[in-house]
């Protein structure tokens, strides 16, 4: 009896398509990448079944956790100009080196007398930096208030639109904090703001 | 597909001497591996679910000027938010009507919104207006919770209230703060 011969096939395989494939997702994934700002204190938003998103710039957000507020506002020449309006309101001066160190900040929250020092650190040691938060006592002109104020006149000045307000809350925080920050905007006569919130994994009917 | 055709054309006998041809294939392993390792790490890093914004419009709060909006007893709703992720809620002016504690979501506050917002509606033609007092004891999520209520139940108008001593006083009695 003959012996049955099986055909030896070569095993490697045509990898062409594979390649191309793979290198189209690559492409997808890295055109649609947005780094991540990391958040200073932990932060786990409230889900809600708004399907509205975030406007992706114009924005001052403003990151309340553990009892602190944290300010970050969209655009490089925005934050730079923001920082001279207060220095000159607080009657601190601003080097043009942390200037160019302030506008690459996306978020911080300490009180003005300390940014100097707070600018001077490197970036891993800011990091680590336990940031105290803006101070928001409930005088008049407070310096979250005045921040959020110096922000809004540059972006006017810069391009000529108005600063969409957001607040982005912890689950947890307690609500005077908030309410803090919401009297800081009406006094600004700043009477409609976003709250950021996820989608609801399943919306509930 | 990745190589080139370097068959020789036509079986020409005893012809040239012909340089040997390597063959041009090329091995793609390699190559899809590391397009796969960053697909994996560009994907793990990109946030894939954006976050939304909720839209929030408060009562215009001047110091100097009031001009409040009386509202009728009966088509007023207030929410009062208490600790423990408890929310007591009455018809008209507190002290009158007994408020009753609820909780979030669809058995609790949604079932109370829908059928006070209809009861309002045909007992009065006019929609039912809400008025939301988050106490000090109560956190952000229970407020977002609040507002989302409001709009999955299409309440028309409502509006964040500071609360009153005299509510807090409710929500002591009921163990809710």
């Amino acid at each position: 009896m003959p012996r049955v011969k099986v055909a030896r096939k070569s095993t490697s395989i045509d990898m062409t398509a594979m390649c191309d494939v793979a290198f189209l997702l690559l492409t997808f994934f890295i055109l649609t990448a947005k780094p991540r700002t990391e958040d200073p204190v932990q932060v786990d938003i409230p889900a809600s079944s708004i399907e509205q998103p975030v406007p992706d710039d114009n924005m001052l957000m403003l990151t309340v956790g553990e009892g602190k507020v944290f300010f970050s506002v969209d655009g490089n020449d925005i934050r730079k100009q923001t920082l001279i309006q207060m220095g000159e309101k607080y009657k601190i001066n601003f080097t043009p080196e942390e200037q160019i160190k302030f506008s690459g900040l996306p978020v911080f929250g300490v009180p003005i007398a300390q940014l100097k020092g707070f600018l001077a650190l490197e970036p891993d040691q800011r990091k680590e930096f336990k940031q105290p938060g803006i101070p928001r006592d409930t005088t008049n002109n407070n310096e979250l208030s005045d921040w959020i104020r110096e922000a809004r006149k540059a972006d006017v000045a810069l391009h000529n639109k108005s600063l969409r307000i957001s607040i982005k809350g912890d689950n947890k925080e307690e609500y005077p904090v908030i309410k803090d920050v919401i009297t800081v905007f009406q006094k600004q006569k700043i009477n409609k703001f976003n709250l950021v919130t996820t989608l609801r994994a399943a919306p509930k009917k | 597909m990745a190589e080139l055709d370097t068959s020789s054309g036509g079986g020409k006998k005893g012809g040239k001497v012909r340089s040997k041809k390597a063959s041009t294939r090329v091995d793609l392993t390699a190559m899809v591996d590391l397009a796969f390792l960053l697909i994996t790490f560009f994907m793990l890093t990109t946030t894939l679910a954006k976050p939304k914004a909720m839209d929030v419009t408060m009562p215009d709060k001047d110091e100097k000027v009031k001009d409040e909006l009386a509202v009728a007893a009966s088509r007023s709703m207030t929410i009062l938010l208490g600790s423990n992720n408890k929310v007591e809620w009455f018809i008209g002016e507190p002290g009158k009507t007994p408020p009753e504690t609820t909780s979030y979501g669809k058995d609790g506050l949604r079932k109370v919104l829908i059928e006070n917002g209809e009861k309002v509606q045909q007992s009065t033609g006019k929609y039912m207006t809400v008025l939301i007092k988050p106490s000090d004891k109560s956190n952000y999520k229970n407020v977002v919770d609040v507002l989302d209520e409001m709009n999955i139940t299409k309440v028309q108008s409502y509006a964040i209230v500071d609360i009153t001593p005299g509510e807090v006083e409710l929500l002591k009695r009921d163990g809710n703060y």
